[in-house]
């Protein structure tokens, strides 16, 4: 039922995850960030496990840190997603985490990149991915309308399309999403699509 | 030809009952395994033995003047029912609630609060509700897989604000946090969660009535209202409803009903009208 699902267009990559944390038939809450910024140009959207997915999503952010930290430089997205999934492969046969990624980032001389890796430590570069329930709806919307290059206005409307889909064909449909996109300008939220919103809090 | 059956020979017959399992290789650092012929089978066994134990009904939620903490006191062991305390004072302005087994609740809870107490001391100031959570969070996720039963919410007001940069986690909040902990190493920050087998009942109580300027006579009205609920339907929940108030001073208990006399405060017994009336037959 976790629904997250990215595509790559021109100069940006965008991913989408849904926004429920569930236990069995509760849903505890349902604005739960589920895409971590992992540096200034690179998010990383991940479903599973609930323990798993923050203490997995934050080593990585850390180590990735650390490396710049260390090296003065940040890490590409091809060598942060070659980090996270050397991680799972190693804890594959030790203790695994059931955490699957997709790790999204742009390089200045590469361009966007998004990265499809499951929890059993596959990784393939893709232009689009999903993972969950959603994909069933989500990944055949977007092979048929995702065309290379795509502009973020045609990208946010296939985004919609795909989770107007989800809401109505899935049957634990998650109410809520985040949109977080990835450009030459930084990682950044997006919007929220929500369609069932918490009592409202004023904001400290 | 008699085989050579010696290398299939098991090594407890040459150790003593208590001494490393392993004998002479060096072994990892770990804990005294129990005297059985099946470890899995007797793992499954006592984490199958917890699992109903999250027979509770246990709620808090955020509003303007802090977080209302509430609980039910029923514990049962098969057919035998009693009652436990299940809000769990870890220090003077944080509170912890019990879901699953008790013995793992209080214990890590009071472990819980020692660290808290550490890190006073180290830093001169109170850990923030963030913080505790997150120290709970790390030493249940370590255990993964162990058997280890607990659904908690770490309740409390925080007094100081720690910002952190972009990149990384969001700020301490100043004033009142909630955050639910669970044995899988799951963390949630809310405004209102609830915990147990009754909390789907309690749930629908607590989303109705719930509004972020309750007051605070209000707020704990509504706490024990959805706990009592929660007690009418469902059967693992029962006995006394308590409820605390974390406000900027720290928490203070506020009720301790308990639930049978609850139903006829809420429902009092109304004589109802006679349809018909027998009357003395006249006669022989």
């Amino acid at each position: 039922m976790e629904c997250v699902f990215g595509l790559v267009g021109n100069g940006f990559a965008i991913v989408v995850a849904d926004t429920s944390a569930v236990h069995s038939i509760l849903v505890h809450k349902s604005n739960e960030d589920k895409i971590m910024v992992l540096d200034s140009h690179k998010l990383i959207a991940a479903s599973g496990e609930p323990g798993d997915r923050v203490q997995f999503t934050e080593y990585i952010q850390k180590n990735v840190a650390l490396y710049q930290f260390r090296n003065g430089i940040p890490l590409t997205t091809a060598a942060a997603a070659n980090f996270t999934r050397g991680e799972l492969a190693t804890a594959l046969r030790k203790n695994p985490y059931f955490v699957n990624v997709l790790l999204a980032g742009y390089d200045k001389e590469t361009g966007p990149s998004l990265y499809y890796i499951d929890y059993i430590a596959t990784m393939h570069k893709v232009d689009k991915g999903a993972f969950g329930y959603g994909s069933y709806f989500s990944l055949s919307m977007m092979d048929r309308h995702y065309h290379s290059g795509m502009s973020v206005e045609e990208a946010i409307d296939l985004v919609d399309k795909c989770i107007m889909e989800i809401r109505s064909r899935l049957v634990v449909a998650p109410p809520n999403f985040v949109i977080k996109i990835v450009d030459k300008d930084g990682a950044r939220q997006y919007a929220w699509r929500e369609s069932v919103k918490d009592a409202p809090v004023p904001s400290a | 030809m008699k085989l050579d059956t010696s290398g299939l020979e098991s090594f407890s017959t040459l150790t003593a009952p208590g001494d490393d399992v392993v004998g002479e290789f060096s072994a990892p650092p770990s804990f005294q395994l129990p005297n059985s012929n099946d470890f899995d089978g007797f793992v499954k066994e006592a984490i199958q033995m917890v699992k109903p134990a999250k027979g509770t009904t246990t709620l808090a939620f955020i509003f303007k003047d802090g977080v209302i903490v509430a609980a039910d006191s029923r514990a049962s062991m098969g057919g035998y029912i009693y009652s436990v305390k299940k809000i769990i004072e870890i220090n003077p302005y944080m509170l912890g609630t019990m879901a699953g087994g008790a013995a793992d609740c209080q214990f890590w809870h009071r472990n819980l609060g020692i660290k808290c107490r550490l890190h006073e001391l180290a830093n001169k100031r109170r850990i923030s509700v963030t913080g505790a959570s997150k120290l709970l969070a790390n030493i249940l996720y370590s255990y993964r897989g162990m058997g280890l039963s607990v659904g908690t919410m770490i309740a409390g007001w925080d007094e100081t604000v720690i910002h952190m940069s972009n990149y990384h986690m969001a700020f301490a909040q100043l004033g009142p946090s909630l955050y639910y902990v669970d044995s899988e190493g799951g963390r949630l920050k809310g405004t209102r969660f609830s915990v147990g087998s009754g909390s789907p009942y309690a749930y629908g109580v607590l989303d109705n009535g719930y509004r972020y300027d309750l007051s605070v006579e209000e707020a704990v009205e509504l706490g024990r209202r959805a706990i009592y609920h929660a007690t009418f339907r469902d059967g693992a929940s029962g006995g006394v409803v308590s409820v605390y108030h974390v406000g900027p001073e720290g928490w203070k208990k506020w009720t301790g009903d308990d639930v049978g006399d609850l139903h006829y405060q809420y429902y009092p017994v109304v004589p109802s009208t006679v349809e018909q009336e027998m009357v003395e037959a006249t006669g022989a």
